[in-house]
């Protein structure tokens, strides 16, 4: 189906889809090359995936594995050395206990209850810190272009600015809750305004729903959907812990009774190895849950409570428009409240007809999204008739436009090392472009490469704010055009 | 069948003009709420009434969904006690009414929106910020009055155009 003008070209696109929600005929070939990437292959964000989507994780993982030794070990050695259940008949106990190592000595000597309680604790806080670092702690989805365009015209007629060669203030809107005025941050990574309590996470470059804060240990930022795992884990932690660390001592004791304590050291090393690990982890973990005992009693987050959000220092009228008003509620609310789904839907597969560039005017489509003027018709004639004139434009701006931006990144976004280095990649293809006009912008626009729009504009937007203006007419047209067709595409599949 | 082979109709005759975005009410909170002012683009589309009603009607899912209470509470002390496998066999009562909501979505859009030329899509593939409704220009009548039409079928001759001088 070569395209030949206008009109054919169009029937083009849409018998190319009527054939592929009717019936698989020759293209499921091409289909099946695109669609068989899943969505978490090209998430924009730092975020690193296992089992086919399944698991997501930041991508610093090292002290993950770091927490995860340290737990096994010492509850490995506990349970081997420490509890644990055997029949041995009481006149031989102190003997066969001084002779084998893997003799269990606490539950003979008090209760088999030990183990028991203590392989449940286990269980407890390994199935919570496996779903803390695995679940997706509440990432919010970046826009889509349309949305960012649409949001960045409302901005321009809010601000009451057309796009100029300087960046405009950065972005907040007042929302009343409760009585109390919350501000919300425009983020320029992920083009929306952040929800309240929301923030975005420079570790991880995603925006999240409640945002607690990253957790190294866990390898994972902690954030709405996973907040009571967060808190199950350190909860049942310290129980391990000083659960641990107190029948380590009563074995210690015990068997220094009959031996003395250097002998009873000596004869049990893996009982020192584990009071000195429980010893420093009971004072930080302990801590820390009484901190977030805090924390839900009061239904702020972390980075509420380290900012002072909510504190009365702030002023007299300042209080927590979020909370419910008793602990109870509080409490209730933050553990056993509903959780609501992943919205990054990691293993759906993307839509085959979304990156294809059709028409080769959609090879600006990378550039297309940061803006789109309410007059579409009246900036199309001027790309086709004048690709001297924005060529020029890209040109010109394009050195000295990386220096403002940089110093205005770091005051209204947290990611600017990591937008850098896209900044610099967007201005070489902004040149390339205009060289080649519409041809080029269809040569490397490849569908391989088509799938990471999402990160050059994350980075590119506030560069080409400006110069953009006039290419994005057409662009951001066909970009509607594809999401347009998409959309019936489903409801056709009624 | 039937309504299949309307839409096809429906997208061989149409063409997008423009996307309208129904923001998120953060006034009650955190809570997924939306704004049930009517746009200006949607001015003569469809009627006020219809538009807010069907808003309101999703409101009312979402706050069923995050509802607190007895049954939400049981939900979440059931599963601490397993902890937390039991998510791994079963459906959550918000997920329940995710898929009621695009069910009613669906509903929504063969009856009242795709007669009128409009298209909702489910706030959940927008990442809950954003109900998103497209509306088509029926390309067969050029005549219709409102820019959006004139601006569709200028910018596809004018892309064909593009194309052709390869």
């Amino acid at each position: 189906m070569p395209p030949g003008g206008g009109g054919p070209m169009k029937d083009c696109e849409y018998s190319q889809i009527s054939t592929h929600s009717s019936s698989p005929m020759e293209s499921p070939h091409k289909k099946k090359k695109i669609a068989a990437r899943r969505k978490w292959e090209v998430f924009p964000g730092r975020n690193k995936f296992f089992c086919n989507g399944r698991i997501m994780m930041a991508r610093q993982t090292g002290v993950f594995y770091l927490t995860l030794i340290l737990i096994l070990v010492t509850s490995a050695l506990f349970f081997a050395f420490d509890s644990g259940e055997e029949d041995v008949p009481l006149g031989l106990q102190d003997e066969l206990v001084t002779l084998a190592s893997c003799c269990p000595y606490l539950a003979v000597k008090i209760t088999p209850a030990i183990p028991v309680v203590g392989g449940i604790l286990f269980f407890f806080v390994m199935g919570t810190l496996l779903r803390t670092s695995f679940s997706d702690p509440g990432v919010l989805p970046r826009a889509t272009p349309d949305e960012a365009a649409d949001l960045e015209r409302q901005i321009d007629i809010a601000n009451g600015t057309s796009s100029g060669g300087y960046r405009p203030p950065p972005r907040t809107k007042e929302v009343i809750i409760n009585g109390q005025t919350v501000k919300l941050k425009y983020c320029f990574t992920c083009k929306i305004f952040r929800p309240p309590r929301a923030s975005h996470c420079s570790l991880c470059d995603n925006c999240v729903e409640r945002f607690d804060h990253h957790c190294p240990w866990v390898g994972n930022c902690v954030g709405k959907r996973n907040y009571r795992f967060f808190y199950m884990f350190i909860l049942s932690l310290s129980f391990l812990t000083v659960f641990i660390f107190a029948f380590v001592i009563t074995h210690v004791i015990l068997r220094s009774q009959q031996t003395g304590f250097l002998n009873a050291l000596k004869d049990s090393p893996a009982s020192v190895l584990e009071a000195v690990v429980c010893f420093f982890s009971v004072w930080s973990i302990v801590g820390l849950s009484g901190f977030h005992t805090y924390l839900i009693s009061s239904n702020q987050t972390t980075n509420e409570d380290i900012k002072g959000s909510w504190s009365n220092k702030r002023g007299k009228e300042n209080y927590n428009p979020y909370s419910y008003g008793n602990i109870f509620t509080n409490c209730c609310v933050a553990l056993c409240g509903p959780i609501s789904p992943s919205l990054i839907d990691r293993r759906g597969y993307i839509q085959p007809d979304t990156p294809q560039p059709a028409a080769p005017s959609n090879g600006i489509t990378m550039y297309g999204a940061m803006q789109s003027q309410s007059d579409m018709a009246a900036a199309t004639p001027l790309l086709q008739s004048e690709p001297s004139l924005t060529s020029d434009e890209m040109h010109l701006p394009g050195k000295p436009g990386l220096g403002t931006p940089c110093t205005s990144l770091t005051l209204g976004q947290p990611t600017p090392p990591s937008s850098m280095p896209n900044l610099t990649a967007e201005a070489t293809l902004s040149d390339i472009l205009p060289l080649k006009d519409e041809h080029g912008g269809h040569q490397f626009l490849t569908p391989d490469e088509a799938p990471s729009p999402p990160r050059m504009l994350g980075a590119g937007s506030p560069l080409t704010h400006s110069r953009t203006m006039h290419v994005l007419g057409l662009a951001s047209q066909d970009s509607l055009h594809e999401d347009s067709v998409r959309g019936l595409v489903k409801l056709s599949s009624v | 069948k039937n309504q299949v082979h309307n839409l096809q109709e429906l997208r061989r005759s149409a063409s997008l003009a423009t996307k309208v975005f129904i923001q998120r009410d953060y006034s009650d909170g955190t809570i997924c709420q939306f704004q049930t002012k009517f746009p200006p683009e949607l001015d003569s589309r469809i009627e006020r009434q219809l538009f807010e009603e069907t808003v309101k009607t999703l409101n009312g899912f979402y706050a069923e969904a995050e509802k607190i209470g007895g049954s939400s509470y049981l939900e979440g002390c059931l599963a601490c006690a397993t902890a937390y496998f039991i998510f791994l066999c079963m459906e959550t009562h918000y997920e329940k009414v995710l898929k009621k909501i695009s069910r009613y979505i669906q509903e929504q859009n063969e009856k009242i929106f795709a007669p009128r030329g409009l298209l909702l899509t489910d706030p959940v593939e927008r990442g809950m910020r954003v109900i998103e409704i497209s509306i088509y220009e029926d390309r067969c009548s050029s005549g219709s009055s409102s820019s959006g039409s004139s601006s569709g079928s200028g910018s596809s001759s004018a892309g064909g155009g593009g194309a052709g001088a390869r």
